[in-house]
């Protein structure tokens, strides 16, 4: 449809959904401009889904494939599931961004390079013999070219910016083109950068100029004959905002600390990707949020664990390499059967592995990683906003049952953002456990005095008078918490600690099925793997397959029911970002021959590939 | 703070048979503590007694207030968390060599440094009791155990050298069987506000007996004790004969009638720079001679759970306290009706 002024003349196409990826240098800025893209979309009421993707490197060689860094957004009219398989439209900044992501892009998708870079020195960096814009290699794609680096320079030269800070502003050339392309509103992204810069600032201002040279030079080239309309989707009813994995978990603890009406300590030592949460709660200590930056992770556990000591709610975070550095900690907290949440943000390992990308990797660590037999609830998030859910579930289970908790997010949860409709906050539920102030047993205090129902000891703080005791890693008589080598004892103090999990999984909801319960097949999944499960199974169920999906929130103890439930499906299939963890927890479990779908490339599922290996099973089985 | 009570020591003992072997120098400090903790009246549950692993992390089970015998090296942390959620209590940490300065030495320094009121015991008996003898960090080069059949070739710590070194605002050296040094150490411990390291010399009787008999025996102690006492010239010796100068090259013991009584140094705890407190300590490198005991170092500093009290306050007086509803708001909203 032509618009009115003379100017535009580009035909608005209007799409249900696009995916657009950023990509360019790690200096390049492309995170921001992913990030900014992605808020303005939300505040335009699309429904979206993020998968940032970046190097371990700070600042990888300039140019390079292994410096790139790239944002993928996916947009859309309705409600979706996943980031998208393939990105419609790539931004490529120079020539290793271009080769490192167009073999993602869809057949006959739009690619945005600037120009500028792709001289001689970066096409050899990229290891391009040839330059790819000019020798045909391109055809089947839509190429739009700018000479990015140039127009940046032009806009900014009035705003005090000099030298090479002028061309750090391109990444905003570039979102302002593609906000352009798609009829985003400019306001987004000019009150973030007043709020963030302030008015007056130079970088500010010429982060301003290169947005808007960027999204007039869309207007005025006739390259550019086409923009692009997703109209807000139709989510339910709400109030909405976009919330990235950390920023939810990190508020959900603050949530949770509010609803157990206890102080929230998080002791943390910063590591990728948890560091975000650590960064998140520093901010918020007008909550009464005590941060502490340890020196090392295990002292991150340990002042979280004297904080819960002494009455509060003692939260640590971490990821893999950290965890494995935990685990004599949460053995002493099962042990003393104190409340603690140890947040484990998964990252690709083993070791150092591959710190900003994705994996499923430490669930059987989470699950059995300690020394002796030291039971814990574990519990994970599937999508950013349910680890805000995950984090109150998190507080709720440690402080009702007296017992460390461990809840597993991801990297790609942590960095990726989707629209969240707020939670009415004045209806969370009250979850807290009184402290014992008072003997419990004539005019004796018993510290190991347990509730009969939660199996939860009393929590009785320092600074109460005449509840002195002592708790402590050697093993112990329930009731009065004496040393005690009895073998019996031992015995049933192991029980005792084990049977807190059965005291857990009693107060669990019943599994909830999503899809026909007379399916051919379930697909049983945890954590991120959500969307991409959901998604696939609503691609088949519309291709008249008939699936069903079940996606766990508790995995240490598994719902009562989920026995039951798998055994009435006659195939189950687990895609895991791991070697088959769940599956094999499943399997000795209960004894299903679950089909394991595993992928271990620091990324994501798509779609696609769970859809494909749905139809491979129910396909060969229509045939036997 | 709270209520001033008298109590005996009996109050601060707990129904647990004290398990340690006979003849133990824990006995003699778990005593003076217990008399200590008694004199001082502070309620029983203002006192927490957080402990790692060895011998000397028994002892919280053995005395009568709030307690956590925890992990291996691992009690300044955990002391830290609770000090920094109550400021009010008072937080002990037992410790021992090996716990404080093998598989602990990390937490020790950052506790120190970060100066978290925690009152930190370290009994240095000089060698692994609970494993039953083998070397610890401060074992001199050379020691015969059963994991240095042909003697030691690690270089031994000097505690008090490295708690100054990261900057510790109080530093002291005592010995078990001078219970009223050692009481007198423990009241200026508490009563400092901030972190204290106190190295207390424990005798263990039965794997390395008389290791500090240089300082302990009747007639070596009148020899080797060098007591610092604030304000006065440092002097030992029977007869005070000997004194200890401080230049640039360290401190130094020299014959008090070589150098003449003034150019003695005169021991001043509360000096800002640790330097002077830092030569002292490299007076002895172990209670194989003249060693001096008392307190190196009292300085007050900013202590870490004050600060962050302080924060909080601060954050609320500026943003009002935490409203969550505006908090899940704080990065922009849309409404779909």
């Amino acid at each position: 449809m032509p618009d009115e002024t003379m100017t535009e003349v580009a035909k608005r196409e209007v799409l249900d959904r696009a995916v657009i990826r950023f990509a360019g240098d790690s200096g390049d800025g492309m995170q921001l401009a992913g990030t900014r893209f992605t808020a303005t979309s939300a505040l335009f009421g699309n429904d979206l889904a993020t998968l940032p993707d970046f190097p371990a490197e700070i600042r990888a060689p300039a140019g390079t494939l292994p410096g790139v860094s790239s944002f993928q957004v996916h947009i859309a009219n309705w409600d979706i599931l996943t980031p998208g398989d393939e990105p419609d439209v790539l931004v490529a900044m120079n020539p290793a961004a271009l080769k490192a992501n167009l073999g993602d892009l869809r057949m006959g998708g739009l690619i945005l390079v600037n120009t500028d870079a792709f001289d001689e020195r970066n096409l050899a960096k990229a290891g391009y013999a040839e330059n790819p814009l000019t020798n045909g290699s391109l055809e089947g794609y839509h190429l739009l070219t700018a000479p990015m680096e140039e127009l940046t320079k032009t806009a900014v030269q009035d705003s005090g910016v000099k030298g090479r800070g002028v061309l750090r502003s391109k990444n905003f050339f570039a979102l302002g083109l593609v906000s352009w392309m798609f009829n985003r509103p400019t306001e987004p992204v000019i009150d973030w950068v007043h709020l963030r810069f302030g008015e007056d600032d130079p970088v500010g201002a010429a982060n301003l100029a290169a947005f808007r040279a960027g999204y007039n030079f869309g207007i005025t080239t006739e390259e550019f004959h086409h923009t692009y309309v997703v109209e807000p989707a139709k989510l339910p009813a709400g109030t909405y905002t976009n919330v990235t994995g950390n920023q939810a978990l990190a508020w959900g603890l603050v949530a949770g600390a509010i609803s157990a009406r206890l102080p929230l300590f998080y002791g943390s030592y910063p590591i990728t990707p948890a560091s975000g949460i650590l960064e998140e709660l520093a901010r918020h200590k007008n909550f009464g949020v005590r941060t502490l930056q340890a020196e090392d992770e295990i002292a991150a556990i340990g002042v979280a664990l004297g904080a819960s000591f002494a009455g509060h709610l003692g939260v640590t975070g971490t990821s893999g390499p950290g965890l494995a550095l935990k685990s004599e900690t949460m053995s002493l907290a099962v042990q003393t059967e104190l409340p603690l949440i140890v947040v484990d943000v998964q990252r690709a390992g083993p070791s150092t592995g591959m710190p900003t990308k994705v994996e499923q990797a430490d669930l059987l660590m989470a699950l059995h990683g300690r020394h002796g037999e030291a039971p814990l609830p574990v519990i994970a998030a599937r999508s950013p906003s349910d680890a805000f859910d995950t984090a109150l579930e998190a507080v709720r289970i440690a402080v009702r049952h007296m017992t460390p908790v461990i809840l597993l997010s991801d990297g790609y949860i942590a960095n990726s953002s989707e629209p969240w409709a707020l939670p009415d906050v004045d209806t969370l539920p009250d979850i807290s456990v009184p402290f014992a102030t008072t003997a419990n047993a004539g005019d004796e205090f018993l510290p190991y005095l347990r509730d009969p129902v939660t199996l939860a000891r009393p929590w009785a703080i320092p600074g109460t008078p005449g509840l002195q005791h002592r708790v402590g890693g050697l093993e112990h008589e329930d009731l009065t918490g004496n040393v005690s080598y009895d073998p019996h004892n031992h015995e049933r103090m192991t029980m005792l600690r084990e049977c807190k999990l059965a005291a857990i999984a009693a107060e669990l909801p019943p599994v909830d099925v999503f899809g026909p319960g007379d399916a051919d097949l379930l697909v049983v999944g945890w954590g991120s793997t959500y969307g991409a499960i959901r998604a696939s199974v609503g691609n088949t169920t519309r291709a008249g397959y008939r699936v069903a999906h079940v996606h766990l929130r508790h995995l240490s103890p598994l719902p009562p029911d989920l026995g039951d439930v798998l055994s009435r499906y006659p195939k189950v299939l687990v895609p895991e970002l791991n070697r088959g963890q769940l599956s094999r927890v499943l399997r000795a479990e209960y004894l299903v021959p679950t089909i394991t779908l595993d992928k271990i490339q620091g990324l994501p599922f798509k779609a696609a590939e769970i859809t494909a290996k749905i139809i491979e099973i129910l396909d060969a089985k229509d045939q036997s | 703070m709270t209520d001033s009570v008298t109590f005996d020591r009996g109050a601060f003992q707990t129904d647990q048979e004290v398990r340690w072997c006979p003849g133990c120098g824990d006995y003699t400090i778990l005593a003076s503590m217990q008399n200590f903790l008694a004199d001082l009246g502070v309620a029983r549950e203002r006192h927490v007694f957080v402990s790692g692993i060895g011998c000397a992390a028994r002892f919280p089970y053995y005395v009568n207030t709030y307690g956590m015998h925890s992990i291996h090296g691992r009690a300044p942390a955990i002391a830290s968390g609770i000090a920094a959620a109550n400021p009010d209590l008072t937080v002990w940490v037992v410790t021992g060599d090996g716990d404080a300065l093998s598989i602990g030495g990390n937490h020790l320094i950052h506790a120190l440094r970060r100066n978290s009121r925690i009152k930190i015991l370290l009994f240095n008996n000089q060698i692994y009791g609970l494993t039953k003898g083998q070397y610890s960090p401060t074992s001199e080069e050379g020691k015969h155990t059963k994991t240095s059949p042909m003697g030691s070739i690690d270089h031994p710590f000097n505690p008090l050298s490295l708690a100054l070194g990261a900057e510790a605002s109080f530093v002291a050296r005592t010995i078990d069987m001078d219970r009223a040094h050692t009481t007198e150490i423990l009241e200026a411990a508490y009563r400092h506000d901030g972190a204290a390291f106190v190295e207390i010399y424990q005798n263990c009787n039965v794997f390395n007996d008389k290791a500090f008999i240089q300082l302990t025996g009747r007639e070596e102690r009148e020899v080797n004790r060098i007591y610092l006492e604030a304000g006065k010239p440092i002097l030992f010796g029977p007869d005070q004969e000997h004194g200890v100068v401080v230049g640039a090259t360290g401190a130094a013991i020299v014959d008090v009638a070589d150098v003449g009584i003034d150019a003695i140094h005169v021991h001043d705890p509360s000096l800002p720079s640790p330097g002077v407190a830092f030569a002292l300590s490299r007076l002895s490198h172990g209670p194989y001679g003249p060693t001096p005991i008392g307190i190196f170092r009292a300085v007050s500093r900013p202590v870490y759970g004050a600060m962050m009290q302080r924060q909080l306050v601060e954050a609320q007086a500026r943003r009002g306290p935490g409203d969550l509803k505006t908090l899940l708001r704080s990065a922009g909203t849309w409404t779909v009706t």
